[in-house]
């Protein structure tokens, strides 16, 4: 048996089909950074750290006339969203439903896909990730109407090429930014066409994104997130109604090269 | 064209679909070079001559990974596919069951004990 004990969760196999089909639909459209960021993994539950490189020296080690150094390696963290379900709502897939009630997986993915956003774009000082948007260097480009966005993606565009921050270029829109971009035009123009015209990157919504708008190259080697463990579903324990599952995953981030974002800030 | 092999009047094909032709017919050539080099070798009755086989096998085989690579990088498909299988360890037919849902998972690290079953989510960034 391995770490999630499914085998012990009196889901049937039609169940469980329909927990984790809905739970990867919720995921994949959610999770943001993982369109924006390099990729390693999954290197399973055993991958505690990942190597940084660096030496961390101490001054003073127990032995005299030999330098003493500990290597530093940045770890992983462990998520997990628990969630409740009916017994008898999954029993009803065996026996051919195909709308069970999955509210309970959807609001578990959210939370997940949200918490490894959150520790992308703005860190997770606990877990000792410092998150693109505190990394970067850049003074944030300042919005202050809808009708300025636009101008302030030039802008923006302009201060990464400045650093020597070549393309693609991906634009992450928190829901506010997603909202005005969305909905708004300008002279009858759709302010998102517009942009997608100017970007030779995708525009991605981000709802954990709530401080504006980033602009990030995609060019590869700028920011990586390691996983251990992918997103999987896992079981707790259940009573003669209910059964407790939980999503769960181990990963970390690292920004490799910090001026390869810039934040556009709403305000 | 460098390959008379194509299947479809060329011009219908994109421009991507055309390198990604000699790409594969290249690492075909490559894995046939690797086969001949690797027979002659081991009929071959002169040791100095072998010698000679044997490196150029190798060689073939390096050429044959640098084009494998640019195809991973070009086609999502076989990145997926190569990083289910390449460097896993384990039974191979089992790989695939283990990483969508059966028994474990099928990361770069290969199969474990303690390895479990993922929804398959990795990257979501286009073109990887």
């Amino acid at each position: 048996m391995d770490l999630l004990k499914r085998s012990l969760a009196p889901i049937t196999p039609e169940g469980w089909e329909q927990i984790d089909d809905e739970a990867r639909r919720v995921l994949k459209l959610h999770l943001a950074a993982r369109k924006l960021v390099d990729f390693s993994g999954p290197h399973g539950w055993e991958l505690g750290g990942v190597n940084t490189g660096r030496l961390k020296p101490i001054h003073r080690g127990p032995v005299p006339e030999v330098q003493h150094a500990v290597r530093d390696v940045q770890p992983l963290i462990e998520l997990r969203s628990p969630f409740v379900m009916s017994i008898m709502e999954l029993d009803y897939a065996a026996r051919g439903a195909n709308d069970l009630d999955l509210d309970p997986v959807i609001a578990a993915a959210e939370r997940m896909a949200f918490a490894e956003d959150t520790a992308v774009f703005s860190g997770f000082p606990d877990a000792r990730i410092k998150g693109i948007i505190e990394a970067s260097p850049h003074p944030p480009v300042d919005v202050k109407a809808t009708l300025e966005w636009p101008r302030a993606i030039v802008q923006a565009k302009a201060a990464l090429r400045a650093a020597g921050m070549n393309g693609p270029y991906a634009l992450a829109l928190g829901p506010q930014a997603y909202a005005e971009l969305t909905a708004d035009s300008e002279d009858g123009y759709p302010l998102r066409q517009r942009i997608e015209a100017n970007l030779d990157g995708p525009l991605v919504w981000a709802p954990a994104l709530v401080a504006g708008a980033l602009l990030v190259t995609t060019r590869g080697g700028d920011h990586e997130i390691t996983v251990g463990q992918d997103l999987a579903i896992g079981y707790s324990t259940h009573d003669r109604e209910k059964v407790e599952l939980y999503l769960t995953e181990s990963f970390t981030f690292r920004v490799l090269e910090d001026k390869a974002a810039i934040l556009l800030r709403r305000t | 064209m460098s390959s008379e092999a194509l299947h479809e009047d060329p011009g219908l094909l994109s421009e991507e679909t055309k390198n990604m032709h000699r790409a594969i017919v290249s690492l075909k050539e490559e894995l046939e070079a690797v086969d001949w080099y690797q027979q002659r070798a081991e009929a071959c009755s002169d040791d100095d001559l072998r010698a000679v086989l044997v490196h150029n096998k190798n060689e073939e085989i390096e050429h044959a990974m640098m084009v494998l690579e640019w195809i991973r990088r070009h086609n999502p498909t076989f990145a997926a596919n190569i990083a289910t299988y390449v460097g896993s360890s384990g039974p191979i037919v089992q790989t695939e069951a283990q990483r969508t849902g059966g028994v474990g998972n099928a990361g770069p690290d290969g199969a474990s004990a303690a390895a479990s079953p993922s929804l398959g989510i990795g990257s979501l960034r286009e073109g990887k």
